[in-house]
């Protein structure tokens, strides 16, 4: 008898002007000791079947057809068993460990009050088993840390807090949806470890839902791989990591960017299923003979010395000094250049002042000490306006967020034509429509998009028109601020790709922020590592992998998720 | 052509709640269609209240035609003057319209210049803003408007008053109705700003005037229209209480609330009908304005949306 049994399960939501299936004839089973692990790009459903399983679809869903059993018992549309089974016999652990717990609760009475909602224990006797739990997900001074709210924990500890909640009734069935995706390398690490751990000491059955192959890879022992709400393969995840049959398991897997080795582009896989060798160096033609040929010098670029950033609030308070002594340093003192034509990786985890780092060069923020100097010029300190502004249209940027990044009146045309038109002033409307038409070429699209508001694409997409924008200034350097962490991994390799063309063709110079190191690796040529706004270390990408000096990277590399573990 | 556009927006979220709502599709015919009587009242009305010669004080104090001593040809009566009473409404809602959409625009463009600029400048400009505004919310609407005029009539020579009335009237209106806008534009702004569309904008190097008010405002225009079509409806029951209380609209042109003053002098005379259809025409008017209102407010706010 299996734990947990799904047998032809259909899901469909119902729109006023069509109905999508979310999941359909999904089958599956899972028994304890197990960890299954699902993936697929977003909107494949994943976490439509994890909400079936404990009935958390939201009307206009439902489940049209199919069978849910645990242990044998049938689940769905039976809400009296359900109310029972879900937090009793099944476990569920979110993604955003910032809003899965109350935050006017103590984590004690959050505890307590599942705990005796389900199991017949008195208030003392559910106090111990609490602190108990929290000590068993590794949580220190467990019998004080109860007593405190969810926003006196870090980020991580608070999922660890959540999996307590979740294991706190005993529950023979773990759902975790995108448990680490919030969460920082060394922390995610820690998670999965212990969730690891978890499954094996009370032979529980659990589900990961997740993008990362390489969580994936570390953790899971079978693997279902779904799209479009289909699950096209599944079996134990060593078999299908390393031989793929279905093309979107292949596509899942070959995007995976290497973290043991640098590749020079990402294989990209047809949906028909053959590899695609894509180049863009006829797309270029038309933007090079309008830029002029750019040659590399070599020389440097950019140089930050000593830059340092202090986000004060002066409104709440007036004595300067107190200030200076409690304020928080978001970068502290950073130095380092930038040569023309490299690209240099800047890593971190999340508040280590990467993105901080990012506004100051592009002027969106000023430092509050330290010199920048582009072509050896000073950004800030230079009362020459007129060449600030020009050598700022040479610095663009590209966003994490494809959703928020691009103006969500204006079509796609104006978007792209905004930059021209303030650059070239006089401009004639034949040259415009003629470098809209090279940008959107370069980058991979189709003239029949400039129609179309950006809300009629989807994410990788946007990232495209997004970096035709930052193109039409004629920029030299090019800020990527984390551009491919809100991405699918086959859309990232595709846009990671598309970057690398471009920087080969028009021979730009990049600034590529992300945490992601298996990323940074394949796209940098140097990389700085950064912790809480102090730089750790600068070194040569192959160099830094293979020999880390400061102990920080030691770490960083050590505890990322690496797909290669199983291979 | 015209069924073309219905279907377009039929297809588009907000067209297919318009349709599925009864109180947004009653109540924006019956705007609608106080709206084109005030605008062609020259063709609706059947008499010209205010041209003396069709007017004769012979007729005065004619009862509503189902009454008796009522008379065909004035079916709502008519005033002390002998003016026709539905002809005198249309044109007095006419009044009360202009007054009402100035006076609104002009709240709007101000209340939302300030608050566009606030919001996205921030800094002590933003604090001076918004403290004005917290100020002149204290102050009642109508004592608000009441200030305005007395200060008016005391600047403008006695001969110029009526001639500037509607003016004064619509400044007042205006004046105290802004800080709606600004709060509600300053707090969509502080949301908008620090989205990335705008971080780019700036990286190019475009200004803060076009960041503002090309790329920014246009994302906002939803909450300001709700406020106000909301507002418009306070507007015109604000110029009904002004003209009431005799510091709006001279006699001469009167507006809903002028005629129900007039008409509240013989209400205990027996003719209760002078005053009691500008009443209800005022009741109806504001009422369906408000619900249309009530109506763009859920049906904008995709949260409240129904599934």
């Amino acid at each position: 008898m299996s734990l947990l049994e799904i047998k032809n399960l259909n899901i469909s939501y119902k729109t006023r002007k069509e109905t999508i299936v979310a999941s359909s004839n999904v089958t599956l089973t899972l028994e304890r000791g197990e960890i299954l692990g699902i993936v697929g790009e977003s909107g494949s459903g994943k976490s439509t079947i994890a909400n079936a399983i404990i009935n958390l679809i939201d009307p206009p869903g439902e489940i049209t057809s199919g069978l849910i059993k645990i242990d044998d018992i049938e689940l769905q549309n039976n809400e009296e068993i359900i109310k029972k089974i879900r937090g009793r016999k099944i476990g569920f652990v979110f993604q955003d460990p910032q809003t899965s717990l109350n935050p006017l609760f103590k984590i004690k009475d959050q505890l307590i009050e599942t705990i005796q909602t389900h199991l017949n224990l008195s208030y003392k006797e559910a106090l111990r088993k609490s602190i108990n739990l929290l000590k068993e997900v590794g949580i220190e001074n467990a019998d004080k840390r109860i007593e405190d709210y969810p926003h006196q924990f870090s980020g991580g500890m608070r999922q660890r807090v959540v999996i307590a909640l979740a294991i706190s009734c005993e529950p023979d069935l773990i759902i975790a949806d995108e448990p680490t995706t919030a969460l920082d390398v060394s922390i995610q690490f820690q998670i999965l470890e212990l969730l690891k751990e978890l499954t094996k000491k009370r032979n529980l059955g659990v589900i990961i839902i997740t993008h990362d192959m390489g969580v994936i890879a570390e953790t899971t022992n079978k693997v279902i791989v779904m799209r479009h709400g289909v699950i096209v393969e599944q079996g134990n995840t060593k078999d299908l990591l390393t031989q793929p049959k279905s093309t979107e398991a292949r596509s899942l897997v070959i995007s995976v960017p290497p973290t043991n080795k640098k590749i020079d582009r990402f294989k990209l896989i047809s949906p028909e299923g053959t590899e695609i060798t894509s180049s863009s160096a006829n797309l270029t033609k038309n933007i090079i003979k309008a830029w002029g040929v750019r040659e590399n010098t070599n020389q440097k670029l950019l140089n930050l010395s000593n830059i340092t950033k202090v986000f004060d609030d002066r409104s709440i308070s007036f004595s300067k000094k107190l200030i200076d002594e409690k304020a928080v340093k978001a970068v502290n003192d950073v130095s380092f250049e930038l040569f023309e034509g490299e690209t240099l990786g800047l890593v971190g985890e999340s508040g280590s002042g990467k993105s901080t780092i990012a506004k100051i060069i592009t002027g969106l923020v000023k430092p509050s000490a330290g010199e920048i100097e582009y072509n050896n010029f000073s950004l800030y300190n230079s009362k020459r306006k007129y060449q600030i502004t020009k050598s700022r249209g040479q610095i663009q940027m590209i966003f994490q967020d494809p959703y928020s990044s691009l103006n969500p009146r204006f079509k796609v045309k104006n978007i792209i034509a905004e930059p021209l038109k303030f650059f070239q002033k006089n401009i004639t409307r034949h040259d415009l429509d003629q470098s809209v038409f090279d940008l959107i070429d370069i980058v991979g699209m189709t003239r029949q998009s400039l129609d179309r508001y950006p809300h009629e694409f989807s994410g990788g997409q946007r990232q495209r028109i997004s970096i035709a924008r930052a193109l039409a200034t004629r920029p030299r350097l090019l800020i990527c601020d984390e551009p491919t962490s809100a991405l699918d991994v086959s859309i990232q390799a595709q846009i990671l790709n598309l970057l690398k063309d471009i920087q080969d063709e028009l021979h730009l110079t990049m600034l590529f922020i992300s945490h992601d190191l298996p990323v940074i690796r394949q796209m940098c040529n140097r990389i700085v590592v950064l912790k809480n706004g102090i730089v750790c270390e600068t070194n040569e990408t192959e160099e830094l992998f293979n020999n880390p000096t400061h102990i920080y990277t030691k770490e960083l590399i050590r505890l990322m998720p690496k797909i290669e573990s199983i291979i | 052509m015209i069924l073309k556009t219905i279907n377009k927006f039929y297809d588009t979220d907000i067209g297919y709640s318009f349709f599925n709502s009864k109180i947004a599709i009653i109540s924006s015919s019956i705007f609608f269609i106080i709206f084109l009587c005030s605008l062609f009242a020259g063709i609706v009305a059947p008499y010209n209240p205010f041209d003396p010669a069709s007017v004769s004080l012979m007729d005065a104090f004619t009862p509503p035609i189902w009454s008796d001593g009522g008379s065909v040809s004035f079916f709502l009566g008519t005033d002390q003057q002998g003016r026709d009473m539905f002809s005198t409404m249309i044109y007095g809602s006419r009044i009360s319209l202009i007054v009402a959409f100035a006076s609104i625009i002009f709240a709007m463009i101000l209340g939302v210049f300030l608050g566009v600029t606030a919001g996205y400048i921030g800094g002590r400009y933003e604090i001076i803003i918004m403290r004005i505004t917290d100020v002149q919310l204290t102050i009642p609407t109508i004592l608000m408007a009441l200030l305005v005029d007395g200060i008016a009539r005391a600047i403008i020579s006695r001969s110029m008053h009526d001639e500037m009335a509607i003016y004064v009237l619509i400044f007042a209106i205006g004046i105290s109705e802004w800080p709606q806008f600004a709060r509600v534009t300053r707090a969509s702004t502080l949301v908008e700003k620090n989205k990335e569309y705008v971080s780019a904008s700036r990286i190019i190097g475009l200004s803060n005037i076009i960041i503002m008010f090309k790329h920014i405002l246009p994302n906002i225009l939803r909450p300001i229209l709700v406020i106000g079509t909301i507002g418009l409806a306070l507007a015109i029951i604000t110029e009904s209480t002004l003209s009431f209380l005799g510091v709006g609209v001279p006699p001469t042109t009167p507006s809903l609330g002028t005629l129900i003053r007039f008409g509240n002098n013989f209400l205990f005379s027996g003719e209760w009908w002078i005053t009691f259809f500008p009443a209800i025409f005022l009741v109806v008017l504001a009422l369906s304005i408000n619900l249309l209102g009530d109506w763009m407010r859920d049906a904008l706010n995709p949260k409240l949306k129904k599934r």
